[in-house]
């Protein structure tokens, strides 16, 4: 028994399969068709507990830490969900938690009213499956470089608890069905330092979805453009003035982790079923699998996933212990990307024409792997910065 | 109302199954428990009414040290307590001193209800529910897919080849469960953290009774592994194919 088997995770696991098999894989297709899931899926994942899964109970979580996310990504595609499906399902992972910290650090300042106010309309309500949550940050003219970005929250000159955002956002997850949006907004000088977040709810009059955007894969997950024209919001929605990029920053390791597994999770999705096909396949009077050639490919599509999923949950025990895994959350993404793309290309080269077809679950995996190398950190963009972390 | 729910861990339907060598009895250790699937039913259940009527539910098991993971479950699907029935003497038992254990251990213990899934899917005897009752002295309402309570009155529908009969008995009674009856729940993340507080206590088995497999009232003689898959047969049609298939199934004595 290691940390990620103990009774309680193990059955956790169980949960997420029966939850997977019950009320995901039977209609993923027609959701991928539909271009989004339904909200009634919010709130079954409410129900179980897996929509506020590694949150405190104190603002309606389920108390549990990113193993028991780990798990849920491992099981959830294991059980023939998608990458889009948990990214549509579960982008509060990375819209709520700066919400959480700032109620906490209201409640920390004795701001028991202002703190009540984020957590009753905010949070309990995300946590519950009952309200989806989406976070903007990548604008129309820039995604990597956060500190460029240029929406605008001004205070209202007549009303100084009133803020009015002005500006643009766009590839934002979940934000066509999404009850309020997370956002990056310029409320201070040029660059990082004059960053804010705040929580913007899309039935304030001047937001607009602009554009509902079609993609490579994720396809079930829906992505928008978004537009604010003289928004209002309540200063109350402000995450704290300025403290945007650092809030960011912050959770950045545990996006990064998350997508890391989705990668090796998926990768080890398209090698079981690949597994299995060859077994079937039967060419020049043989099963596929008794050719040397295709054994050694599936040794080799192992071998990464074993090694990316070693490192990264290496790293997410040593986020649940509280260390600082920056840097190490950059190389298991990045290895668990590179992972990811290998193994569903080798998958659907093994699956021969069928691995083309549509009806075919690697072709699906194969689309939407492509998102992971670009989102949440862009390849290049995370070398660098760990060529910086690792002073290179 | 107080409902005893009794459930088994079964090794897992998908798992290859062996009996020993030493003692020709299913190889428990060596493959993963899980509970019998529809004891399953009979926890939704017991929870189903437990919720409309107030009242807790009690998880019972008998089996080895593993089936604890069983009552556990049963646990996280939201009964109130679990008792686990562990002892050496016990391996082996067959279903006449099954019953007899956990007949001595419901025994007088002022429950409301005794609800069974209708059979193990290892042994598929469906005798244990009909044998607690008749010790226990107590109505069997088995083979239930619906249980309505109203007081002290419990009504069932009985499955039947016909449709269902429908039979009554006033509480205590025993019931046992079919796969129509409902969906049982998954456990919640919560329900799976809160099992690790409930009080879940190991009992010995009851004395008095011969247990274990030297009472056992049958024997296994001999067994054998099942012959591999041999090869299907192959029909082409060139317009008979209708007539081969109908004569293949006769000589099967399938049709
Ligand atoms: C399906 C999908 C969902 C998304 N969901 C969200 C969401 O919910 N919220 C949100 O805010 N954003 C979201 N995004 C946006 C995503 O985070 C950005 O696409 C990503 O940050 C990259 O930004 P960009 O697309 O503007 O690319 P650019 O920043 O224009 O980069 C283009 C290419 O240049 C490389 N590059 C950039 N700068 C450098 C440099 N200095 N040196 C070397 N190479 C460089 C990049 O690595 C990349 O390969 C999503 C995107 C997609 C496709």
């Amino acid at each position: 028994m290691d940390e990620f088997t103990t009774p309680e995770r193990t059955a956790l696991a169980e949960t997420v399969r029966e939850f997977t098999q019950r009320h995901i894989t039977a209609e993923l297709p027609q959701w991928e068709a539909e271009g989004r899931i339904p909200v009634k899926l919010h709130r079954l994942a409410g129900e179980a507990g897996l929509a506020g899964l590694s949150y405190p109970e104190a603002v309606g979580g389920s108390g549990g830490d990113l193993v028991d996310t780990t798990i849920m990504i491992e099981e959830m595609l294991g059980a023939g969900a998608s990458g889009g499906l948990i990214a549509g399902l579960f982008t509060q992972g990375i819209a709520t938690p700066h919400v959480i910290d700032e109620a906490q650090r209201r409640r920390d300042r004795g701001e028991t009213q202002a703190a009540d106010y984020l957590e009753d309309n905010y949070i309990r309500p995300v946590m519950a499956g009952d309200m989806i949550a989406s976070l903007g940050v990548t604008e129309p003219d820039g995604g990597s470089d956060v500190s460029g970005l240029r929406t605008r929250a001004q205070s209202d000159p007549e009303d100084p608890d009133t803020l009015i955002v002005n500006g643009a956002k766009t590839f934002i997850t979940s934000a066509i069905r999404a009850d309020y949006v997370t956002t990056a907004v310029r409320t201070g000088g040029p660059g990082a330092a004059g960053v804010s977040l705040l929580v913007i709810p899309t039935a304030a009059p001047g937001f607009t979805v602009a554009r509902e955007l079609d993609k490579m894969g994720w396809r079930c997950s829906d992505t928008a453009e978004l537009a604010f024209v003289d928004v209002r919001v309540p200063r109350l929605n402000l995450l704290g003035a300025e403290q945007g990029f650092a809030s960011l920053a912050r959770h950045f390791a545990v996006e990064r982790l998350t997508l890391a597994v989705t990668g090796y999770a998926t990768a080890q999705r398209c090698l079981d079923l690949t597994i299995e096909y060859a077994r079937n396949r039967e060419t020049f009077g043989k099963p596929l699998i008794s050719r040397q050639v295709i054994r050694h490919d599936l040794v080799e599509m192992h071998r990464q996933i074993d090694v990316a999923r070693t490192y990264t949950r290496d790293v997410v025990l040593a986020h649940a212990r509280g260390e600082e895994v920056m840097t190490r959350a950059l190389i298991a993404k990045q290895t668990a990307v590179d992972t990811c793309s290998y193994v569903v290309d080798r998958a659907v080269q093994i699956h021969g024409g069928a691995g083309y077809m549509k009806d075919s679950e690697v072709e699906r995996h194969y689309r939407d792997s492509r998102i992971l190398g670009i989102g949440g950190g862009a390849n290049e963009v995370m070398t660098d910065l760990a060529s910086k972390l690792l002073g290179y | 109302m107080k409902i005893a729910v009794c459930v088994k861990q079964v090794p897992d339907t998908w798992a290859e199954k062996k009996l020993s060598d030493s003692d020709k009895t299913l190889d428990r250790e060596s493959v993963d428990g899980v509970m019998n699937e529809l004891d399953e039913y009979a926890v939704e259940e017991a929870l189903l009414i437990k919720e409309a009527n107030d009242g807790e539910v009690v998880a019972v098991s008998m089996g080895p040290d593993k089936a604890e993971e069983t009552v556990r479950k049963a646990l996280q699907m939201g009964a109130d307590s679990g008792i686990h029935i562990v002892d050496d003497s016990l391996a082996g038992s067959d279903s006449v001193a099954t019953a007899k254990t956990l007949a001595a251990t419901l025994k007088d213990q002022g429950y409301d209800l005794i609800i069974f899934g209708s059979e193990s899917t290892d042994a598929r005897m469906s005798v244990v529910p009909a044998m607690v009752a008749e010790l226990l002295d107590l109505p069997q309402l088995t083979f239930a897919s619906k249980v309505s309570v109203d007081g002290d009155a419990v009504t069932i529908q009985r499955q039947a080849d016909y449709g269902y009969d429908e039979v009554q008995a006033s509480t205590p009674a025993v019931i046992s469960v079919v796969e129509k009856i409902n969906e049982p729940r998954y456990p919640s993340f919560k329900g799976i953290m809160a099992a690790k507080k409930k009080p879940l206590e190991s009992v010995a088995a009851p004395s008095g009774e011969p247990v274990g497999l030297a009472s056992a009232r049958t024997e296994i003689l001999e067994f054998a592994e099942r012959p591999p898959k041999a090869a299907g047969v192959k029909i082409e049609d060139d317009g008979t194919g209708g007539v081969k298939v109908a004569d293949f199934l006769a000589e099967q004595k399938l049709i």
